[in-house]
């Protein structure tokens, strides 16, 4: 039997695409634009003390309670509706090794494209940004985002979603964000994507044997704004690295382009159907198996 | 207000208001069982609702950062609107293949379907933390074209209006609305063909909704096929149901249902159990073939492999021969046993993609608090409720009154 993967889909998409009204598919593949220069950020994981002073300036540029005390708190924590970015300390094969949690701000973002309101929205300079006016908090975006980065406020009457917005309001006046301004160590570095993920590579080989050969977030999930150099593989990290290295949203593209054909198909058929079969009913009743 | 005039003068003078009030009084005894249990239930839910909108949906349920859809986006949401896949499914045999046979449970089914959209989605609103914005994606100010959840509630919308069209005759015929009740059932056919289309889009989006959430679910349940899977078993979901309400309400009800319509009774449960057996084969094939296709053997040999094998073999391959059997042999009982069985299957497997399957492997378990559960119970029998004044007031079950044209 022909049914091949993706082609039943693919083939009311091809029909869906022609007979779309134009729209719902050209904003299906907005934010898949190359083109487009994202701002971004590097983390080096073989820079970074684990001084948690990102932690710190996090929160207090964002109006959140101060982080508690390294000593007070597990090694490796997940980032919560208080804490928009956590430094997780790792015991590796190469010592002790410190990596910063936070959304990665998706090229691609899987959030974007659930929000049925528009409230998480990527922008054109990169950042994945949320908006309160428009969200439901029908929490589809943290279904949806496969780094669980979006957290809800669950003991609130007006609950926000919480996730890093890289700084998007100092973005726009010009300042890079609060992390990457005042990282002491350098381990972070704040820029055009296209620039960093040179600047990546240019470390692996300059540094033979000090990292491994892998930009996390270059291909990850089709690519996110977060970009990753680690001088132990990114698994030791607890770093998820069997995701998809294409963008999240494709995998709904088919069944949505699908939808404008069977909105003219389906309605012309079941017509058709109800117009050949209007004398049915006649020798139904008598035969009745 | 023209209309209006028309419904008063049609009801031989008597003021419509008078007769509207009369009708909201209680019909029949009032201490039965079934309202002593579900009253302090539904009492209680709507205690629980003021809390969760007080102190924030973390105060009632179990949800957690890992864990945002739980209960009430699985069971009644997800699992609801496939039960109430009856109404098109029905309403595509009557109106479109004309199968008058089932004629007679075509209104009983709409209603239940339009009414499980209403306090399902109502049940989605409970969920949302931010309901007021509910109305964004509905008035234009931010459509999120792209997304899957945004079709799937545009199209509940449509879907309800178009079953409250469909249904609508009956209201006019309650009212005595002679003229109006001739418009509305004039535009049964346009809104059954707008109604099944939405039911195909919405029924299979609501499997597309977890088509992007590939990572957490358990392989077994995630195919790109999700909503072709979603849309076949509502087809004999919503049928089950209509068996398993059919054969309650003709106990319940039972004074209503003209001599005709019971003899009829058993040739159309008979001819639902046809149809269902079909489509479970249907499903079940599916279902193999996206399983080799996946090459999934390795993952049978381990505890949600054999979960998935007892719902496979124990909830679908066993039910549907079930059908098929007991049509063979006119076994009205069997069909009902494989009905129920058939429905416990649905809500196994909805509740395996969207809540047991989903991030299976976390150490954590979302298990929903008991507040949970009584606020879908509350749900559930509000319903029951609902559905009981209209059967009891509107010539659902019982036949239209005689001045409608029969021929029609
Ligand atoms: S990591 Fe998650 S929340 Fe952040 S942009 Fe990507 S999908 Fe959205
Ligand atoms: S919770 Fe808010 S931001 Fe997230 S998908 Fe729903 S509406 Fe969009």
């Amino acid at each position: 039997m022909g049914l091949n993967r993706r082609n039943f889909f693919k083939l009311l998409g091809v029909t869906g695409m022609t007979l779309a009204v134009g729209k719902d598919a050209k904003a299906a593949s907005d934010s898949g634009n190359n083109d487009v220069e994202f701002y971004g950020i590097m983390h080096d994981a073989a820079r970074c003390k684990g001084c948690r002073g990102c932690e710190y300036d996090c929160a207090d540029a964002h109006g959140l309670p101060e982080p508690l005390p390294s000593k007070d708190i597990p090694a490796v924590r997940t980032t919560n509706e208080t804490s928009n970015t956590v430094v997780n300390t790792y015991q590796t094969s190469k010592g002790e090794v410190f990596i910063k949690r936070q959304c990665m701000h998706c090229n691609e973002p899987a959030c974007a494209a659930a929000c049925l309101t528009q409230a998480m929205h990527k922008t054109k300079m990169g950042p994945v940004t949320w908006d309160g006016n428009k969200c439901m908090g029908c929490r589809y975006c943290m279904v949806s985002c496969p780094f669980d980065s979006p957290k809800f406020e669950y003991h609130s009457a007006n609950p926000k979603i919480q996730k890093c917005d890289m700084c998007y309001e100092r973005l726009r006046t010009g300042e890079p964000p609060a992390c990457a301004f005042n990282c002491p160590n350098e381990a972070l570095l704040y820029g055009k994507r296209r620039d960093l993920i040179a600047e990546a590579h240019k470390r692996i080989v300059e540094n033979p044997g000090l990292y491994v050969d892998h930009v996390y977030g270059e291909r990850e999930a089709g690519g996110t704004g977060w970009l990753y150099l680690s001088p132990v593989p990114f698994e030791e990290l607890g770093m998820k690295t069997t995701l998809l290295k294409s963008s999240y949203p494709a995998l709904t593209k088919g069944f949505l382009y699908s939808v404008p054909s069977i909105f003219v198909l389906v309605p012309a058929f079941l017509l058709g159907l109800h117009q050949s079969t209007k004398n049915n009913h006649l020798k139904e009743e008598t035969e009745d198996e | 207000m023209n209309s209006n005039v028309q419904i008063a003068t049609d009801h031989d003078g008597k003021s419509i208001w008078k007769f509207l009030i009369s009708e909201m009084k209680p019909k029949g005894k009032f201490f039965t069982p079934f309202n002593i249990i579900s009253i302090p239930i539904m009492l209680l839910g709507l205690g629980l609702i003021v809390i969760r909108f007080w102190k924030g949906l973390g105060s009632i349920t179990n949800l957690s950062q890992d864990i945002p859809w739980g209960l009430w986006i699985g069971f009644d949401v997800v699992t609801g609107v496939a039960f109430a896949g009856g109404a098109y499914v029905l309403t595509f045999m009557v109106y479109i293949l004309n199968m008058r046979k089932y004629h007679s449970i075509v209104r009983v089914t709409v209603l239940n379907g339009f009414l499980a959209y209403v306090f399902y989605a109502g049940a989605l609103l409970l969920d949302l933390g931010r309901p007021w914005n509910v109305i964004n994606p509905i008035i234009g100010n931010s459509f999120g074209t792209s997304s899957v959840l945004f079709l799937v509630a545009w199209h509940f919308l449509l879907y309800m209006i178009a079953e409250l069209i469909e249904f609508s005759p009956a209201v006019a015929e309650w009212l005595g609305a002679r003229r109006a009740q001739k418009i509305l059932s004039g535009m049964t056919i346009a809104a059954v063909i707008f109604g099944i289309t939405l039911s195909t889009l919405h029924q299979s989006g609501l499997g597309a909704l977890y088509l992007m959430v590939k990572d957490k679910i358990h392989p077994l349940w995630y195919s790109e096929f999700i909503p072709i899977m979603f849309f076949v078993s509502s087809i004999f979901a919503g049928l089950s149901m209509v068996i398993f309400e059919g054969s309650i309400s003709h106990k319940v009800f039972f004074k209503q249902i003209s001599e005709k319509n019971h003899k009829a009774q058993k040739g159309i449960i008979l001819g639902l159990s046809k149809i269902c057996a079909g489509a479970m084969f249907a499903y079940f094939f599916l279902q193999l073939l996206v399983f080799i296709h996946g090459q999934n053997w390795t993952l049978i040999n381990s505890p949600m492999g054999y979960w998935w094998l007892l719902e496979m073999v124990g909830f679908v391959l066993l039910p549907m021969i079930l059908f098929f059997v007991s049509y063979r042999t006119n076994n009205l009982t069997m069909i009902k046993v494989a009905a129920v069985v058939t429905m416990l299957g649905v809500i196994l497997n909805r509740l395996n993609v969207t809540v047991i399957g989903f991030k299976w492997d976390m150490a954590i378990r979302y298990v929903p608090s008991w507040m949970e559960l009584v606020v879908t119970l509350a749900v559930i029998f509000t319903e029951i409720w609902i559905f009981r004044w209209v059967i009891n007031r509107m010539p659902v079950l019982r036949d239209s009154p005689s001045w409608v044209n029969t021929n029609k």
